[in-house]
């Protein structure tokens, strides 16, 4: 069976201290041998593992045709953020899982190549698709991925959607939270420019239960909101010491960077520690991404410290990869729980516990438990907490009859309705979990809001 | 863009403006605070409300220039206009009626408490309002903070307008004559601590708004962390207002000082390209 064509990559030497792209996309021939290794099965196992359900065997047989303009239109069609999703979904564990050639080899690089087919078309903006206007009015909630492929899928269908952003600029986690040698701004802009260009309108620095209520929205005749309005409040380990300077959420670490351009300093206003030993605390994707942007800022070294091994790591195998490549040290099965600073409360050290591997958990996997007597320190001028985020609060403290559950994300029924009628919600708000989780929470709830509206009339 | 519609220096480096944004003055209530950005390459700055005016859709903000956004701010003339300002954000001030409210105000605080003691005038408290600065020409806002004070009393360093000496010094004299259901206390950290050790230990319930390093507003962040009782609250969307007597205030004065030295670059910088010439030819 043929081998998989690898997505090249430039240099780890040279890449780790810049924020130009890792991956460098395929060449055209590249392209097609990839496209030509697809068996293009009669039933095909991917698309079902598409939480925006591509017709991948289609977009695939156009590119080994070499016809990436028909290739684009069948994304299009299901997809209203190709290039992001070519970069950043897990295919791994989804189109690329169920591929028939990874049974006893190598799947399709179904990724690599929507991104070729995205990238391609990135500058054209060849829209000749005629929208019939119903002219009802919904408002989106946030302009991160769910928000974005709901509105995008309403306007397709004919809607009036407006998008309401309580940051600057758009885009949600796209923006502030993913680097640029991941996702480019490029790519990302291109993308939200086609929507707009659609009808889609994007109104900034509003944040929706402060600046505008719910209630005004519905007073404005928008007859259903989307609430996409993601993850907030980030999780802090409660270890003595976690206020310290220098010790960062990687939320505020990475928005600091990618939203306010801080690595341009001072050419742009918002400042950046750039540590120079750097511990970042968490195995995900989010841990990954701030170990990587405090190389690219200069530190001499950045340890990642994770209470479970390798294995249970939650971030993308690639992502795991290319960090060690880049000289980002793993310390697994160890567990920070205390933080010390020097007088003047800036972090010097941190406090680790080596941890065991127990029982398996709810979450399927091992549950670390703390080696008695392990407690060790490392040094750190600077210390990234990324252990993930609770709902942000603040929409719905703020909407009084619309229900969350004990741990804050807001209810939703099989149709992404919440307690409030025409309230739909979808994305992190939810506890949705992934970029693309949320664009096919996104996806479904247009769906469900389209039905919605047209019992309504 | 949000345009100044009106801009006063009411005190040296310290301006009043009026910023066009309709829908924050609708909703803005005393206590909150906005966001603002100058350009595309600007810092997301915190400012308290001082006022709003719905029916023109405009809002008030005061500032010290003290860093670089506040000095670019001030370079800006009526008729300019900013990139970005969201707000309100924040929990407003809870307005009820408490009885006797001592407002404490240090500084451009003055200009926070504006719209806090109007409220609460509005809700029938006797408000009895202390006023610090280092000087007489300090001070700020005096016609319009007597307008809404039962009284209004004065206390400067080198004792040119007022007592001479610091705000707790008068507020001791006021607790000695008045029985005194909440103080409202905002300004300079040490000030502010200041207070909260004089009013525990006649346990008057007292209230601070909080100004820590912010970044998003909207409780994304973690950088505007505050101790309170010993636990993590968020100043953008648990505060900025908090009981004074639970507030970690070692923790928040270090925390200010997190990016003083990169702070001072940026307004170096700044300062240099304002006054620097050659490059204008």
């Amino acid at each position: 069976m043929s081998q998989k064509i690898r997505m090249p990559e430039r240099d780890p030497q040279i890449r780790k201290r810049d924020f130009n792209q890792v991956n460098t996309g395929y060449t055209q021939n590249e392209m097609l041998a990839e496209a030509k290794r697809c068996l293009q099965c009669k039933n095909p196992m991917c698309s079902k593992g598409c939480p925006v359900e591509v017709d991948i065997p289609v977009f695939i047989k156009y590119l080994s045709e070499d016809n990436p303009k028909k290739a684009i239109k069948i994304l299009n069609q299901k997809s209203s953020l190709p290039a992001v999703c070519g970069r950043v979904c897990p295919q791994e564990n989804q189109c690329e899982r169920s591929c028939i050639l990874s049974r006893n080899g190598e799947s399709v690089s179904i990724g690599n190549l929507e991104r070729y087919a995205a990238d391609i078309f990135a500058k054209d903006n060849d829209n000749n698709t005629v929208i019939e206007k119903n002219n009802i009015k919904i408002a989106i909630v946030g302009s991160g991925p769910a928000g974005l492929t709901c509105g995008g899928d309403l306007l397709k269908m004919g809607y009036d959607v407006t998008v309401y952003e309580s940051l600057h600029d758009t885009g949600g986690v796209l923006r502030y939270g993913i680097p640029e040698f991941r996702l480019p701004k490029e790519v990302l802009d291109i993308e939200i420019n086609k929507l707009k260009n659609l009808g889609m309108k994007i109104v900034l620095n509003t944040l929706i239960g402060r600046t505008k209520t719910v209630q005004e929205l519905f007073d404005e005749d928008y007859k259903a909101v989307f609430v996409a309005v993601g993850a907030g409040l980030p999780v802090f380990p409660m270890a003595p010491g976690e206020n310290l300077n220098h010790i960062y959420c990687s939320n505020e670490f990475l928005a600091r960077v990618n939203l306010m351009r801080s690595f341009d300093f001072p050419n742009f206003d918002t400042p950046v520690y750039k540590g120079k030993n750097v511990v970042v605390v968490g195995g995900g994707n989010t841990a990954m991404d701030s170990a990587r942007t405090a190389m690219r800022l200069g530190a001499e070294g950045v340890k990642l410290v994770y209470r479970r091994s390798e294995n249970e790591m939650p971030a993308r195998k690639e992502e795991q990869r290319h960090a060690k490549e880049e000289g980002i040290e793993f310390v697994t099965l160890t567990n920070p729980v205390r933080f010390i600073g020097d007088e003047r409360k800036f972090v010097q050290f941190v406090e680790c516990v080596k941890m065991e591997l127990g029982e398996s958990d709810e979450s399927g996997r091992k549950h670390p438990k703390e080696v008695e007597g392990s407690n060790h320190v490392m040094e750190a001028d600077m210390v990234i907490l990324a252990l993930g985020l609770h709902p942000n609060p603040i929409l719905s403290s703020l909407t009084k009859g619309l229900n969350t559950n004990t741990k804050g994300h807001i209810i939703i029924d099989d149709n992404f309705m919440t307690s409030m009628p025409g309230i739909f919600a979808g994305g992190d708000i939810v506890g949705g979990d992934t970029v693309i989780e949320a664009m096919g929470m996104g996806k479904k709830a247009a769906r469900a809001m389209d039905k919605y509206l047209k019992n309504l009339e | 863009m949000y345009k100044i519609v009106s801009k006063k220096e009411i005190g040296p480096k310290v301006h009043s403006c009026e910023i066009y944004a309709p829908e924050v003055a609708k909703n803005g209530k005393a206590g909150q605070f906005i966001i603002f950005r100058i350009d595309d390459k600007g810092e997301r700055v915190p400012l308290t409300i001082a006022g709003t005016n719905p029916n023109e859709g405009l809002v008030r903000i005061i500032f010290q220039e003290v860093g670089k956004s506040t000095a670019q701010l001030a370079s800006l003339n009526e008729g300019d206009s900013i990139k970005d300002f969201a707000g309100p954000l924040g929990c407003p001030t809870d307005i009820k009626h408490y009885g006797v409210v001592v407002a404490v105000a240090g500084g451009v605080g003055a200009a926070e408490v504006l719209p806090v003691i109007k409220e609460l005038k509005k809700a029938k408290n006797k408000i009895l309002t202390i006023i610090g600065a280092r000087c007489k020409d300090l001070i700020i806002l005096e016609d319009e903070l007597k307008q809404e004070s039962d009284s209004l009393l004065f206390a400067t360093n080198d004792g040119t307008y007022g007592r001479k000496g610091f705000v707790t010094d008068v507020l001791k004299e006021v607790m000695n004559k008045e029985k005194i259901n909440i103080v409202y206390a905002i300004g300079p950290v040490p000030m502010m601590k200041a207070v909260a050790d004089i009013t525990k230990e006649k346990h008057i319930e007292t209230v601070v708004s909080l100004n820590p390093i912010m970044l998003d507003g909207t409780g994304m962040c973690g950088a505007c962390r505050v101790t309170i009782d010993g636990k993590t609250k968020f100043a953008c969307v648990d505060g900025p207002e908090f009981d004074a007597h639970l507030v970690h205030w070692e923790e928040l004065s270090s925390r200010l000082q997190l990016f003083k030295n990169l702070e001072q670059i940026s307004l170096d910088n700044f300062n240099h390209r304002v006054e620097c010439k050659c490059r204008k030819k």
